[in-house]
């Protein structure tokens, strides 16, 4: 494999480096008209009620009060605020405001004000009057509870795009059950045999830029929302369908990001400030606090998973069932796919398997909805399924690396599992042992809890986990590159990925300047308006990489090959010998030419006809006279456009170990080291890779440590603030050790898979493990608090 | 209200209850960000009369009189900070930039040589969702070296 590669793979700053940090007015929140009404939103205290009556008149007599807004005034219809291709998966199950309210925070009224002032006033004054029903707070119980009748959704609009398996009587949203072979008779006949069950509990993306957007009508009259979103077109027509307004209408633009994680892969504040503006005509601001953006944005699905695992006396798995339930919130956004992915992306890296079985149900709860969180799934199921395999791992006796070696899947086999794809790099078996030599595995790791004492009654222990996501959604998302070269000589790149902090302006004009030759510098990124931008379905599902990366390099190339030809033309000679070297077209040497005409044999015409190539050596054009040519109205205008949708989604893989240390009279945990071996196949960009994955790493250990959405008896959500919902500080986490293991990936561009999510997976399994390796307490539910640690000690 | 902003006189009017952080963007002053309701996350720093503080909290009208600098109050010493949070990819979504910027620049000046232990203490209230902190700890490294 080629990797002598220039501007790729190297160490490059973001694009926008200095903007974003300088504080440049290049965010949701610094763009807002003047005039732009404060729009605050009334928010159900119940979690499930009817609303019988919404009274506005004391309040719209507030001064500066323009708008109050109930369920009575917008659109009947049910719409999904789920950033996803159409169609797809994803009920229509929301309006922007319902007559039933479905958790606490549900919102009920809409006020637009002109100041924030007159906006809260007015919501003091709105007098609603509600029937308060009984929610469905244990997702374990939503089926039990249907049958006496707390049905979340019983609305006769309630539409499925598609057949999921639902069941809204028995407040079932999807379910499905694939595998093969025999589970029963092979789980049968294996020596360890396993049947674990762990929780995962809801968690905040916590992105430090809370939801925001705002709206106005712009010169063409189009409604236009600028909004911190990583889906700029599907928020074209989603609020199209919830405005039922032609997608014609409808303009989005997506400024500088503060963080997503997922979090903006679904419309949250979008509605809300476009209605406002589609019934007033005046420009209008939501914007979330803290606590709006944790209690009703979206959170982390949690899920229940129980697996049962069957394996050989080697290690060998031969048998293994996932099985999730999965409490979707009130709202089913994104709840199929991520169901779907706890076994998807657990189950083919034990490849080995005679028999293997996923069923995944899904069900609705009075609670905050879920929606899309990093690893999407795939987080909750490794968990659950490396948690097993350590367990596998002490009962056997074996080293839980050497299982994860024994039973990986090998490039060139399909993966069942995960839709049949075959695998093509991998290099997950490196991950593993240069993890192992980082942390020192082999002095380190004893098989014994209490084995590494450290203090009167503190221990260390050791644990480690692998795992692997996608690159994309295969055969259904599509990205669009346009690259044209300006009159100026340079570029200019035209994306409709979302640039939510993770640099992709930059690696994807890495690549486009790779392909082309130049500096990034060279490439100027157009970020996203869907008025000028081509379409891509957004950021998400790691696919920026990828799928867009495979746009770029694509309509680089063929800009590439449409400079050459023109080249040649001006030049007066045959593409074929026409070079570039990023700077200058040339007609190739006449080197050899020069050197064959002092070869004796050569007659007249041969070496007037050598003498002419050598002159010709001498012809050549600049970047910025093709540019200028291309822009005078003689010649065709240069540039290309290419859109690519993955006819694979190549998993990424990580090995991720951790140290713990515990102390048994409190039950207090401490992360020693925290290391994780990355492949995702050629990196694209060394800085931005390494620092996401130290991120992902971080939220990963929040997640196994801290981390916990906690939703009290009457459905309020106790941790709605950054001091209720503890995210590490840089106190809490240890140094984070990150290494590459590259393979390369022959579908990728430049041989690169995704990196985005993978990286928030292993930290909890392995964390989990390492307790149980250095105090022998086994955890069964997220996050491991000291509490949980010391009870399951005193419990033994 | 008359105060001092980045060396700049200002004379606005501010209500009782608002937090100098809204004055500051009000003043255009763009850098300063919120990334909560509860005084947790940093975001917002900016100095008072030199030392730092959260704007978020800072009632504007207390600083009536004195001088207030933001990240662009110092431009020198940012670049400084920017270009080796560049070069290291440490700055993902940039949101919690200018004020972990502006608690590392008063580091800087309160504290010499110090250990790890103590620039971590130092910067604990600066938050960071994206980055880990991993790589803001290797440009910290460099800083003094
Ligand atoms: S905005 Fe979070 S501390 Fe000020
Ligand atoms: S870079 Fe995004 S919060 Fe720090």
């Amino acid at each position: 494999m080629d990797k002598n590669f220039k501007v790729v793979n190297q160490h490059i700053a973001k694009t926008d480096a200095f903007s974003i940090m300088g504080g440049a007015p290049v965010y949701t929140g610094d763009l807002v008209p003047g005039d732009a009404l404060t729009v605050k939103i009334l928010r159900s205290p119940y979690a499930f009620a009817k609303v019988l009556e919404v009274k506005k008149d004391i309040a719209m007599k507030v001064p500066g009060v323009v708008c109050i807004l109930s369920h009575e005034d917008v659109p009947l219809h049910r719409m999904s605020a789920a950033g996803s291709s159409y169609p797809g998966n994803n009920p229509y199950d929301r309006r922007i405001l319902d007559s039933i309210v479905r958790y606490v925070g549900d919102p009920v009224a809409i006020i637009a004000a002109e100041d924030e002032k007159a906006a809260e006033k007015a919501m003091k004054l709105v007098k609603v009057s509600y029937e308060v029903m009984e929610p469905v707070l244990d997702f374990e119980k939503a089926e039990e509870m249907a049958a006496g009748g707390a049905v979340v959704h019983p609305e006769d609009n309630y539409v499925f795009q598609m057949d999921i398996g639902g069941d809204l009587q028995k407040n079932i949203l999807s379910q499905d059950a694939i595998g093969e072979g025999d589970f029963e008779a092979e789980y049968n006949k294996c020596e360890f045999k396993l049947d674990e069950t762990y929780y995962t509990c809801a968690n905040q993306q916590a992105m430090m830029e809370t939801f925001r957007s705002f709206s106005y009508y712009d010169q063409s009259g189009r409604l236009t929302i600028v909004s911190s979103t990583q889906i700029t077109f599907h928020v074209r027509r989603l609020i199209a369908q919830a405005l039922g307004l032609s997608q014609a209408k409808v303009r989005v633009i997506k400024p500088r990001i503060g963080g997503g994680f997922g979090a903006k892969q679904s419309m949250v504040t979008e509605p809300y400030a476009a209605v406002v503006t589609w019934k007033t005509g005046r420009p209008a601001y939501v914007c979330f606090d803290r606590h709006e953006s944790f209690a009703c944005g979206n959170t982390r699905h949690g899920f229940r998973v129980r697996v049962r695992l069957g394996a050989d006396r080697t290690g060998l798995v031969k048998a293994l069932w996932v099985d999730s339930l999965q409490n979707v919130g009130a709202y089913g956004e994104h709840a199929v796919n991520v169901a779907g992915l706890s076994g998807h992306k657990t189950i083919p890296l034990y490849a080995k398997t005679s028999a293997w079985k996923f069923t995944e149900k899904s069900v609705y709860t009075n609670t905050t909805p879920g929606g899309a969180f990093r690893g999407f799934g795939a987080t909750q199921g490794c968990f659950a399924v490396e948690s097993t395999v350590n367990k596998l791992a002490m009962l056997a006796g074996l080293d839980p690396t050497e299982i994860r070696l024994k039973n990986l899947p090998e490039v060139g086999q399909p993966m069942p599992a995960y839709y049949g794809e075959i695998l093509q790099s991998c290099a997950l078996p490196d991950c593993i042992r240069t993890g192992r030599k980082m942390i020192d595995w082999d002095n380190k790791y004893k098989s014994e809890p209490f084995s590494t004492q450290v203090g009167p009654h503190r221990y260390r222990g050791l644990g480690m986990a692998v795992t692997m996501q996608g690159s994309g959604l295969t055969n259904l998302d599509c990205c669009t590159v346009t690259i044209r070269l300006d009159d100026g000589g340079f570029y200019t790149m035209g994306i409709g990925a979302s640039d939510m902090g993770t640099g992709c302006d930059t690696i994807l004009a890495q690549m486009a300047a790779e392909v082309l030759q130049c500096d990034v510098d060279r490439i100027v990124v157009n970020g996203v308006d869907t008025t000028s931008s081509p379409y891509d379905k957004g950021s998400y599902a790691s696919s920026t990489t990828y799928v867009t990366g495979n746009a770029t390099v694509r309509a680089a190339k063929q800009l590439l090959d449409k400079m050459m030809a023109e080249a040649a033309v001006q030049l007066g000679v045959e593409q074929s010998e026409v070079e570039f070297d990023g700077d200058r077209f040339f007609v190739k040497a006449g080197e050899e030419m020069l050197q064959s005409m002092k070869n004796a044999g050569l007659n007249t015409y041969e070496k007037t006809q050598a003498k002419e190539g050598a002159e010709s050596e001498e012809r050549s054009l600049s970047l910025e006279e093709l540019g200028v040519e291309s822009v005078n109205g003689q010649r065709d205008f240069l540039t290309a456009t290419v859109s690519f949708s993955g006819q694979s989604s190549p998993p990424p893989f990580v090995a991720g170990f951790a140290e713990v240390e515990v102390d048994t009279e409190t039950g207090e945990i401490q992360l020693i080291d925290l290391v994780g071996v990355v492949d995702c196949g050629t990196v694209i960009n060394k800085n931005l890779a390494q620092v996401q994955a130290e991120g992902g790493f971080m939220q990963g250990a929040g997640m196994a440590l801290y981390e916990q959405v906690v939703i009290a008896d009457d459905g309020r959500l106790s941790t709605d603030s950054f001091m209720q919902y503890k995210i590490p500080s840089r106190l809490d986490v240890p140094k984070i050790r990150i290494a590459f293991e590259e393979s390369y990936e022959p579908t990728g561009p430049f041989g690169a898979k995704s990196i985005g999510e993978v990286v928030i997976n292993t930290p909890s399994p392995a964390i989990i493990s390492a307790i149980k390796n250095a105090v022998g307490a086994e955890i069964h539910s997220l996050p491991a608090t000291a509490e949980k640690v010391y009870n399951a000690l005193k419990n033994k | 209200m008359k105060f001092e902003l980045n060396g700049k006189k200002i004379d606005i009017n501010v209500a009782a209850d608002e937090p100098l952080l809204e004055v500051l963007r009000r003043c255009n002053c763009y850098s300063v960000r919120s990334g909560c309701d509860t005084s947790n996350c940093g975001i917002c720093t900016v100095w008072v009369d030199d030392r730092p503080i959260l704007s978020c909290s800072y009632p504007a009208a207390r600083a009536e009189g004195k001088k207030v600098t933001t990240i662009e109050g110092v431009p020198a010493e940012a670049h400084e900070v920017m270009e080796l949070l560049a070069n290291e990819g440490a700055d993902q979504c940039g949101y919690c930039s200018p004020g972990f910027i502006m608690s590392v620049i008063a580091m800087k000046r309160d504290l010499t040589n110090p250990t790890e232990q103590e620039i971590n203490e130092y910067l604990a209230g600066n938050l960071c969702r994206c980055t880990g902190y991993m790589s803001q700890a290797r440009v910290l490294e460099k800083l003094w070296s």
